[in-house]
């Protein structure tokens, strides 16, 4: 028999070539690192390094503040990942139904996604400053007796409130979009053999949105994981206690300001791990669910 | 043309930076992590030293916080491109000092050293077991007690408190005056290590950690119980206002007259006197009359300048004469005045007062008098690794104590229990 075979010259392989060298360059070689190190007991300036199997692991991983920071990434990243999305779509349905002002409506909502994390860090803790902070004075006003510097629930209720404003105008847009993206038709037809609009919503409009939602999901939950590093960073830095330590932010304390680069690389490939089988279970499990 | 002024103050600028680099003197990479007002002070200094002579060049990088200084630092020897000059902080001292053959001793690098030539609060602090001077301290600082002098007037009050025994009986004097009595910037610093220094208390195994990396935090000692049992009373009465950790939160409360007390830094008095629209003054740390009748000098915080290893000899020379240069007595009273940083030479101490300058500023006296305060057997300073981890803990558990979450037992066995880990994990790394 013969086969059937394709000339093909390199040029595809060259294409290609900038996002393998990106991946292997900024991912795969410091990965590697990472998971070297993890099993390395060295001293900062890599003058004496010792093999030691899974000591960092065992140092780090079972310690009281690497569990207590495990789980608030949890709880937090559920939160805040829920509150983006509901809040998010609340406001795209709102504003795709607005006929006067739309566009008016749709970038005001939209604008706060060109703001950097660090920097609605930086905001949110003027707001909240004991001193001079209009939210602090506001909330204590309304007779909530509310000391974020103290009190762990505060604390956590200022980063996710930071969190969730920062990442609502990026779900804003996609899930605009996403609504524009349903036919005309569709609607017009679920009008005619539904009245309720909220029914509405959830048999039809939903459904379709699905693959936007499933989407903007697994970002938001990466966000939540990693980026909002920059928002504990420039507020609350995990504190009080450890009530709002987040795994990333650990990780560069340990690493970077505490210079044990063992322990650090261990909680690194452990959070690697998570993540991995975080987006396993969602692509296995969740976007079956999912109707493209 | 709107650009032309742009454009030739540009070109002016370059010619100017080509001109200098042109000479072939060495140069000398000096890293730093002193941010706004002090670091203009350190490149003032540096622009005089290479205005001084012309065999070397002096090039002052800041490199972000102390903590940034040092990673940057480690990731630079660790790529073979350290810097010939690195400022590491007093709780970074530890993990450069013990990483054996990352540094050049100041002791033997420059000529003519002698130790006894600084102020004895500074001599031993960045010294191996034996007294062998590692890092040249240079920004030196130590914890006082600033207050609102006209809250005191207020509230009837004639004195700054001497002792914590004196503070308990102003304190509600003062919250009947509207303040919160006290505040106060860095708990570990402040509340804990210069609590031992200024009690003489030994705050680690293994003569506070000089003498070996297989040590003990002992913090959890009755005195520090206690200390911290009332603190959390004072809190909860209303005469201490925690404004968070960040030290700039608590010295915010001080400038806006909500407290009126305040510790913090001899090194804080230049940004005080600027601030505060308010007559201030500054006074020694209070210390418990039930713990020790005789207060001990407190122990410095702040920095060092460290010579990194792997340069050539000539570069050693360049760097042995600017330490030399910075030592000098005219230098350490110009760095002194500018920032309020102690001097760290017993010459240039005496300079300053031969000057007068602190007949006209008292107040500027008052760190490097507490700093040579009799000593005692524990004030010479500590050397612990992972220090800046084991202060996040004690940062953790302080607030938990604060928060009402743990009581003061509790609080102070876990950190015990977490500090005694991370000393092991050092132990384990640099022995």
């Amino acid at each position: 028999m013969k086969r059937v075979q394709f000339e093909h010259s390199a040029i595809p392989y060259l294409f290609v070539a900038p996002q393998i060298i990106i991946i292997l360059v900024f991912f795969l070689w410091p990965a590697a690192q990472a998971i070297y190190q993890s099993f390395l007991l060295e001293d900062a300036f890599g003058l004496s390094s010792q093999f030691v199997w899974f000591r960092n692991y065992e140092d780090t991983i079972f310690s009281d503040s690497w569990l207590q920071a495990a789980g608030f990434t949890i709880v937090f990243s559920a939160i805040v990942t829920f509150l983006s999305l509901a809040l998010a779509l609340l406001l795209a349905v709102k504003a795709n139904e607005v006929i006067r002002g739309a566009s008016t409506y749709k970038t005001t909502l939209m604008w706060a996604y060109a703001i950097a994390p660090p920097v609605a860090g930086l905001m949110g803790n003027l707001m909240f400053n004991p001193l001079i902070g209009d939210m602090y004075k506001f909330l204590n006003a309304i007779g909530w007796d509310f000391d974020h510097k103290l009190d762990s629930f505060d604390a956590g209720f200022v980063v996710v409130l930071i969190s969730v404003w920062k990442q609502v105008s990026v779900n804003f847009i996609f899930f605009l979009s996403g609504l524009q993206g349903i036919p005309k038709s569709v609607n017009e037809a679920s009008m005619m053999d539904c009245r309720s609009p909220t029914r509405r919503f959830w048999t039809i409009t939903f459904p379709l949105l699905a693959p936007t939602t499933f989407f903007l999901m697994v970002i938001n939950i990466t966000y939540a994981f990693f980026e909002t590093f920059g928002i504990i960073d420039t507020t609350t830095r995990g504190a009080p206690g450890g009530a709002t330590n987040t795994l990333v932010f650990k990780v560069f304390q340990d690493g970077f300001r505490g210079a044990d680069l063992g322990g650090s690389s261990a909680q690194s490939v452990v959070l690697m791990i998570m993540v991995l089988a975080l987006t396993v279970v969602q692509f296995r499990f969740i976007e079956r669910k999912v109707h493209y | 043309m709107k650009f032309k002024p742009l454009l030739a103050a540009l070109a002016l600028s370059s010619g100017m930076m080509t001109s200098t680099q042109a000479l072939s003197a060495t140069e000398v990479q000096w890293w730093h992590a002193m941010g706004g007002r002090l670091g203009e002070v350190v490149n003032e200094i540096a622009e005089n030293y290479n205005a001084s002579q012309s065999d070397y060049v002096v090039v002052p990088t800041y490199k972000g916080g102390y903590e940034d200084t040092m990673t940057a630092g480690i990731a630079a020897f660790r790529a073979k491109e350290q810097p010939h000059i690195i400022q590491i902080f007093d709780a970074g001292a530890a993990t450069i000092i013990n990483a054996k053959g990352a540094t050049v001793p100041v002791a033997d690098l420059m000529k003519d050293f002698n130790i006894e030539d600084y102020i004895p609060g500074v001599r031993y602090f960045y010294a191996d077991s034996a007294g062998k001077m590692i890092g040249l301290p240079f920004n030196s600082s130590t914890p006082l007690l600033y207050y609102n002098k006209d809250a005191f007037a207020k509230a009837g009050i004639d004195a700054p408190p001497k002792t914590w025994e004196e503070f308990e009986a102003i304190a509600p004097k003062l919250k009947e005056a509207g303040f919160t009595a006290l505040a106060q910037s860095h708990s570990p610093w402040i509340f804990s290590e210069n609590f031992h220094s200024r009690h003489n208390l030994q705050m680690a195994t293994g003569n506070n950690g000089y003498d070996s990396t297989d040590v003990k935090l002992l913090y959890n000692n009755d005195h520090m119980k206690m200390h911290w049992g009332k603190v959390k009373e004072w809190l909860d009465a209303g005469y201490y206002g925690f404004y968070g950790r960040a030290w700039g939160d608590n010295q915010d409360a001080f400038v806006q007259k909500e407290v009126a007390m305040w510790l913090g830094s001899s090194g804080s008095f230049g940004g005080l006197t600027k601030s505060a629209d308010f007559e201030f003054g500054a006074t020694f740390l209070p210390y418990w009359e039930s713990i020790i009748k005789e207060p001990k000098g407190t122990f410095i915080g702040g920095a060092a300048l460290f010579a990194m290893a792997g340069h050539d000899d000539a570069d050693y020379e360049a760097v042995a004469d600017f330490f030399a240069y910075m030592t000098a007595s005219e230098n350490q009273v110009f760095w002194h005045k500018e920032t309020g940083y102690v001097p760290i030479t017993q010459a240039a101490y005496d300079d300053a007062k031969k000057e007068g300058y602190y007949e006209t500023t008292p107040d500027a006296e008052i760190g490097i008098l507490q700093l040579s305060q009799p000593g005692g057997e524990w004030t010479k300073g500590y050397r612990l690794g992972y220090y800046v981890q084991i202060r996040d803990v004690m940062y953790k558990h302080y607030d938990d104590i604060f928060s009402g979450d743990a009581t003061v037992d509790e609080a102070f066995a876990a950190m015990e229990k977490e500090s005694n880990a991370l000393l092991e994990r050092f132990n384990d790394t640099y022995k």
